[in-house]
């Protein structure tokens, strides 16, 4: 069985169409390896070669791949939940309490969301803070360090943004209150709340406001800078291994 | 750009500077690009600004005067404004907690504005008597209309000492 899945992909290998689509086959020296990792657009932002420490636990405990895996998993559950939800009032309330009781594994995709939400905001933080402690953002890697805190407000801007969605009385008062501290900018404050909300009160034009910034603009910035940010790992030398990493 | 010595006074008498085509180019398109950036930006921002909003009006008729006695505190739940009588005159005081936007509620025996929220305590005229409020709540501007009746506009907000006198 084993053998012949294996001669299976051999032959599979062989055809014109699989090496069409991967040029770099048969990669038998480290050149032909880095060369098929480089000329591929899913493996291309990975390093080409890793430190072995830098992939023990204590380097990193994980902390950043897991924030991209709750990504990952909000990107899915959000999807799904978009089928059932109408980002208008009093509809959100009524989607929300429908995929709560009445949608089948509603409330699994619902709390799978909301969870992992709140979990990567704990998780990004805890990088945050572990990138810091372990000096990440001395050079080479300063760079990176201010595109992760960029990460960060994008992270907290999804979570508030998605915090309205629900539509009941800890959205209304969580986004009021919020909005409220805009207006005490000096000078502009008024005017960014009042195109924040698409009115004076939070009302039906924030919600539909919020819900454009929560499924397709941040996403798409936090796609964009999570791709940076993985991808200048790589060109800045890798992770930030210290000396001491090597014991124990 | 050595300008100074190939360059001798223009006939003209202006000074011109000698300007490549290539600088000239890249300058007329950086004030060019400049342009449209603002332009967009402004065009974005007016976009994202709503001319007509589908809420409640902030201007809103509060009835005959009559329907308050003097030195009383009336809340309007719906518009969250206190319309205040005193023997002075008419003023409108906000229900909105300057501190974090909760409604405050009027305690007549005690003969205060308290916020159900975080504790903070006001005047019955809004000014504060203790936090964690900033500010004293703002008078919205009070008028009365052609046909004798209150009008309170909630977007302007006027100083506190002045009262409407009728």
């Amino acid at each position: 069985m084993g053998a012949s899945f294996h001669s299976a992909l051999q032959s599979l290998r062989a055809t014109r169409g699989w090496k069409s689509i991967f040029r770099h086959n048969s990669a038998v020296t480290n050149r032909a390896r880095s060369l098929a990792v480089r000329g591929n657009l899913l493996l291309h932002w990975l390093p080409v070669k890793v430190k072995d420490r830098s992939l023990r636990v204590r380097t990193t405990y994980y902390l950043g791949s897991m924030s991209l895996m709750l990504f990952v998993i909000l990107v899915v559950s959000g999807v799904l939940l978009m089928f059932y939800y109408h980002p208008t009032t009093p509809q959100a309330y009524n989607d929300m309490k429908d995929l709560r009781f009445v949608v089948t594994n509603g409330v699994l995709m619902r709390n799978l969301h909301r969870v992992a939400a709140q979990l990567m905001v704990l998780l990004v933080f805890c990088h945050m803070f572990h990138v810091f402690y372990r000096g990440g953002y001395k050079p080479p890697h300063e760079f990176n360090w201010v595109v992760g805190i960029v990460l960060l407000l994008l992270t907290l801007a999804l979570s508030y943004t998605g915090y309205l969605l629900p539509w009941d009385q800890l959205a209304f008062w969580a986004i009021t209150v919020g909005t409220n501290i805009i207006s005490s900018v000096p000078l502009i404050g008024n005017k960014v709340r009042f195109v924040v909300l698409g009115g004076h009160v939070v009302g039906e034009s924030t919600v539909l406001r919020f819900y454009v910034l929560h499924v397709i603009i941040l996403p798409l910035l936090a796609f964009l800078f999570i791709a940076l940010h993985i991808w200048r790992v790589q060109k800045d030398g890798g992770l930030t291994v210290a000396s001491k990493d090597d014991e124990g | 750009m050595s300008d100074e010595k190939t360059d001798p006074a223009p006939a003209n008498g202006d000074s011109l500077r000698d300007v490549s085509r290539r600088d000239f180019l890249n300058e007329i398109t950086l004030g060019a690009l400049t342009v449209a950036g603002v332009g967009s930006a402004t065009l974005t921002y007016r976009f994202l600004s709503p001319k007509v909003l589908f809420e409640q009006s902030t201007t809103f008729r509060a009835g005959d005067p009559d329907l308050y006695p003097v030195n009383s505190v009336t809340c309007l739940q719906d518009q969250q404004v206190f319309i205040v009588r005193t023997v002075a005159g008419f003023y409108a005081v906000s229900a909105v907690c300057t501190h974090l936007g909760c409604i405050t509620q009027w305690k007549p025996e005690e003969n205060i504005i308290v916020c159900p929220c975080h504790g903070s305590e006001f005047e019955p005229d809004g000014k504060k008597i203790q936090g964690p409020a900033a500010h004293s709540q703002p008078h919205y501007a009070i008028n009365l209309t052609a046909d004798g009746e209150l009008e309170v506009d909630k977007l302007q907000t006027i100083e506190a000492d002045k009262v409407l006198k009728i």
